[in-house]
C-alpha cells in the first residue's frame, strides 16, 4: 500500500481541484506526440500529425487528452487504492490497445512538464515531488496487469 | 536520435534567450534533484547544507550550468568538446549516467516554469535531445 503524507494528499487534491482539463489535457498529449514522436503509432486514425502545429491543432488530439486526463480523477479520488481502480484500465491498455507501458511514463513526464508551466513558481520543488509520486503510482497501476 | 540542423538553431536561439537567468536555472534544477530524487543526495554528503537553494547547491548549480553553456558552444562536436569532462565524471567523479537523465529532467520542469511561452513542444524536444546528447558525451569515457 502507498502511503501519503497529508501534504501530498493537500497537494494532489488542490492541483487537480484547480486543474483546466481541457487546456492542460490537450497541451500535455500533444506535447507528447511532439517530443516523443514514436508515440505517435498510437493514433493512425487521428488524421493529421505531420508536424507540430499540426498536433497542436488536431481536435481529435484535444479531445483524447482531456478523456486522458479526466482519467486521472479516479486516481484523485481514491488514492488509497489507486492500484485496484486501474485493474481494468491496465487489463484494456495491454490486451485491446497495446500500449506499451513505456509510453505512460513518457506522458506523465509531459504532463508534469505542462502543470509546472501552468503553475509557474508554485510548482516548487517539494509540490513536483508529491505529482511525480503520485503519477509514478498511477503509471505502475497502469502496468500492473500486463504480462 | 543526432542532433538536426533544426535542433542545432533552435538550442542556440533559446540559450540565447535563457542565458541571463543560467544561475538561477541551476540553483532551481538541482534544488529540485535532490528533493524529488533523494538518492541523488549520496553525491553530496561532503556538502554542509543540502536544502534549496542553498550555498552549496547555488554553486553547484552555477558550474553545472557553465557545463551546460560551454555544450551549447560546442554543439556541433559535443564528444571532442566535453571530453575532458567526461573524464572528470568517469574517473573522478564516477556519478551513475542514470543521473544525466534525472538532472536534465528537472532542468526541463525548471525551463517551464520559468519560461513558458517560450518553451514550446518544438523547443522542448529539441532541448530534450540536446541534454541526451550532452549527456551521452559525458559517458563517453566511462568504459
Amino acid at each position: 500500500m502507498v502511503e501519503w503524507t497529508d501534504f501530498e494528499r493537500a497537494t494532489i487534491a488542490d492541483i487537480f481541484s484547480k486543474m483546466k482539463y481541457e487546456v492542460v489535457g490537450p497541451a500535455a498529449l500533444s506535447r507528447c506526440l511532439v517530443v516523443y514522436p514514436w508515440t505517435q503509432r498510437y493514433f493512425g486514425n487521428f488524421g493529421n500529425l505531420y508536424n507540430a502545429a499540426a498536433i497542436m491543432g488536431n481536435p481529435m488530439v484535444a479531445k483524447h487528452g482531456t478523456t486522458i486526463l479526466h482519467g486521472l480523477d479516479r486516481a484523485v479520488k481514491n488514492m488509497d487504492n489507486i492500484k485496484s481502480e486501474y485493474a481494468e484500465l491496465s487489463v484494456l491498455h495491454s490486451e485491446k490497445l497495446h500500449v506499451d507501458p513505456d509510453n505512460f511514463r513518457l506522458l506523465s513526464d509531459c504532463l508534469t512538464i505542462v502543470v509546472a508551466g501552468s503553475l509557474g513558481k508554485e510548482f516548487n520543488g517539494d509540490v513536483q515531488a508529491a505529482f511525480q509520486k503520485f503519477l509514478a503510482v498511477v503509471v505502475n497501476s497502469l502496468g500492473r496487469q500486463y504480462h | 536520435m543526432s542532433l538536426t540542423a533544426k535542433d542545432k538553431d533552435t538550442v542556440k536561439a533559446f540559450w540565447a534567450k535563457i542565458a541571463g537567468k543560467a544561475d538561477d536555472i541551476g540553483t532551481d534544477a538541482l534544488s529540485r534533484m535532490l528533493v524529488v530524487y533523494p538518492q541523488t543526495k549520496t553525491y553530496f554528503s561532503h556538502w554542509k547544507d543540502l536544502s534549496p537553494g542553498s550555498a552549496p547547491v547555488r554553486k553547484h548549480g552555477q558550474t553545472v550550468m557553465g557545463g551546460v553553456a560551454d555544450a551549447v558552444k560546442k554543439i556541433d562536436d559535443l564528444s571532442a568538446g566535453l571530453l575532458s569532462l567526461s573524464e572528470l565524471h568517469a574517473f573522478t567523479l564516477r556519478v551513475d549516467p542514470a543521473n544525466f537523465k534525472i538532472l536534465s529532467h528537472n532542468i526541463l520542469v525548471v525551463l517551464a516554469t520559468m519560461f513558458p511561452t517560450d518553451f514550446t513542444p518544438e523547443v522542448h524536444v529539441s532541448v530534450d535531445k540536446f541534454l541526451a546528447a550532452l549527456s551521452r558525451a559525458l559517458s563517453e569515457k566511462y568504459r
